[in-house]
């Protein structure tokens, strides 16, 4: 196999947009990456031949979306290498990750410790802070170098007697910086902390091998992998999933109600009340399944090759706010210019076709320690090709001649 | 075509910022942020009365953001709350298309092609909101 990008491209209806006389060039892949026809088909299906809810209806319609469900839960769990009964539907990364902080962290008690880093999403701050504020428990960062990576140096001083989690992002949204999971993993196995992994910028690039990572808790989102918005997932070790107390109460997360009493449904169903993203969940399933008839090496060597190039071509005031080589980092290409503003870069690229985010990338803690009011980030998926680079080096040239002060 | 966003008129702006820095010993400094971008600007502002006697502003934004601070910077002594609040009505009616309760001040007719870009409106707001909070701030010092 190899990376047919032709054909690849020709799954995505979007990418034959214009943005006014330009053809598009999406390079904002990392706030949301577009949708293929296999899974816009599997959404449209279930949606026109078999919208029912699940678990519940014994009509055929309820039948099939039942099965549906329950196949787009393995479809993911193949993804991820791990056991389907241990895939939890979520709205998507955040929402995993409240889970965690509410079903886990709310058995902490005052004093425990949890050990995040300078360079993470909010969504993996601030439910930790939630939790301090309800259980007075105690939030460390691990700090991170100027080169935009976890600075591990520190990492056994940090990580004391009294951590219960490390939570920390497989991969930047930032900078592209992929951490070194298993001097996490070792230090949190050293005073028998869990791990948590936000996957979310590591997901879109290949199937990830959780049993072999050794963490303990997964999280992603489904918009960021071709999948549709509105689904996610948190991935938990079965006893951990079993001991965690459910967080939401309702429908479909429950065995037998009284009005005295409830007793809950095993897990997954535990920690999904209510009709869940049927829909959005299978879309997520046919994206797993697209995403595993990949020549991975192929998109990988495809995706760096582009991010090299858009590395040699930035201007040469630029500063790559994160790793300057391809070693250990995504497809996520942050930069600064002096006296340009990201949102005005942005701006001007925009009306070149060329879609980009600029600003602090919900990561005010990292622009913060890197001295930065927020950055222009341009981030790949496997779509993307030589072109899209083209047009974001001669647009960045062209934002810099615009907005340079005389 | 959408593309008057960097005309001349509000690079100038940017470019001019009028009573861009601090004054000594303002009544009141009011910094704000907005939170879809991280943009920030400070104003600091001296009254007299319920009339402006003194201001200037720091912004760490974008070119939208630095034209808006100038054009307040340009426009903005002399006036009274009232007529600060009068204008960020007449400017925000006029980024939103709806029917303006007053004219904006005469600077701020550069900012009329931002209208076509939603989440450029709270750049050009920024400023303003800020001088706002920091007249309220003095006023509630002065009681």
């Amino acid at each position: 196999m190899s990376l047919d990008l032709a054909a690849v491209r020709a799954q995505f209806p979007i990418l034959n947009r214009h943005i006014g006389d330009a053809p598009l060039h999406y390079l904002d892949n990392a706030a949301t990456a577009q949708t293929p026809e296999s899974v816009l088909e599997a959404v449209r299906r279930f949606e026109s031949s078999s919208r029912a809810n699940v678990l519940r209806g014994v009509h055929q319609l309820a039948e099939e979306a039942t099965a549906d469900y329950a196949r787009a839960r393995e479809s993911v769990a193949r993804y991820l290498n791990v056991p389907a009964g241990e895939v939890v539907f979520t709205g998507g990364t955040t929402a995993a990750i409240n889970l965690v902080a509410r079903g886990f962290g709310d058995t902490l008690q005052p004093g425990d410790e949890v050990v995040i880093s300078e360079l993470e999403h909010h969504s993996n701050i601030v439910p930790w802070q939630m939790l301090r504020e309800r259980h007075g428990i105690v939030l460390k960062a691990l700090p991170v170098t100027d080169e935009g990576r976890l600075d591990l140096d520190s990492i056994e001083r940090v990580v004391t007697s009294r951590c219960r989690l490390i939570a920390i992002a497989h991969a930047s949204n930032v900078t592209g910086a992929v951490t070194p999971v298993e001097r996490i993993v070792n230090a949190a196995r050293a005073v028998g902390a869990k791990v948590l992994l936000d996957g979310a910028q590591r997901t879109p690039h290949g199937p990830v091998d959780i049993p072999a990572l050794g963490v303990d808790f997964y999280a992603f989102s489904g918009h960021k992998m071709f999948a549709p918005h509105g689904i996610g997932v948190l991935w938990a070790r079965r006893a951990l999933l079993e001991s965690m107390p459910p967080v939401f109460g309702g429908g479909e997360m429950i065995r037998t109600v009284t009005l005295e009493s409830t007793i809950y449904a095993a897990p997954p169903h535990k920690f999904e009340a209510g009709t869940p993203p049927i829909a959005q969940a299978i879309g997520l399933g046919a994206a797993t399944d697209w995403l595993m008839g990949m020549d991975w090496p192929a998109v990988s060597a495809h995706e760096l090759r582009l991010t090299q190039r858009i590395l040699d071509g930035l201007p040469s005031r630029a500063r790559i706010v994160g790793p300057a080589g391809l070693q250990e980092r995504m497809p996520v290409i942050s930069f600064a210019i002096p006296g340009l503003h990201p949102h005005d870069i942005c701006q001007i690229l925009d009306r070149r076709g060329v879609a980009l985010r600029g600003g602090h990338h919900c990561a005010q803690p990292l622009m913060d320690r890197l001295d930065l009011a927020g950055t222009t980030r341009a981030s790949l998926a496997l779509y993307n090709d030589d072109d899209d680079v083209d047009a974001l080096i001669d647009g960045l040239d062209a934002a810099v001649h615009r907005l340079t002060r005389a | 075509m959408k593309d008057e966003l960097y005309q001349q008129a509000i690079l100038a702006h940017a470019d001019a910022a009028v009573r861009a820095g601090r004054i000594d010993a303002p009544d009141a400094s009011v910094t704000l942020d907005n939170p879809l971008c991280g943009d920030r600007v400070t104003i600091d502002v001296t009254l007299e009365g319920d009339h402006i006697a003194d201001l200037a502003h720091r912004v760490r934004g974008c070119r939208l953001c630095e034209a808006a601070a100038s054009a307040v910077g340009a426009s903005a002594v002399g006036r009274s709350a009232a007529e600060v609040a009068e204008v960020e009505g007449a400017l925000r009616s006029m980024l939103d298309g709806t029917a303006a309760p007053a004219q904006p001040w005469a600077g701020f007719e550069a900012f009329r092609p931002v209208r076509d870009y939603r989440s450029r409106h709270a750049c050009v707001l920024l400023p303003l909101e800020t001088l706002r909070a920091a007249i309220a701030q003095a006023q509630a010092a002065v009681k």
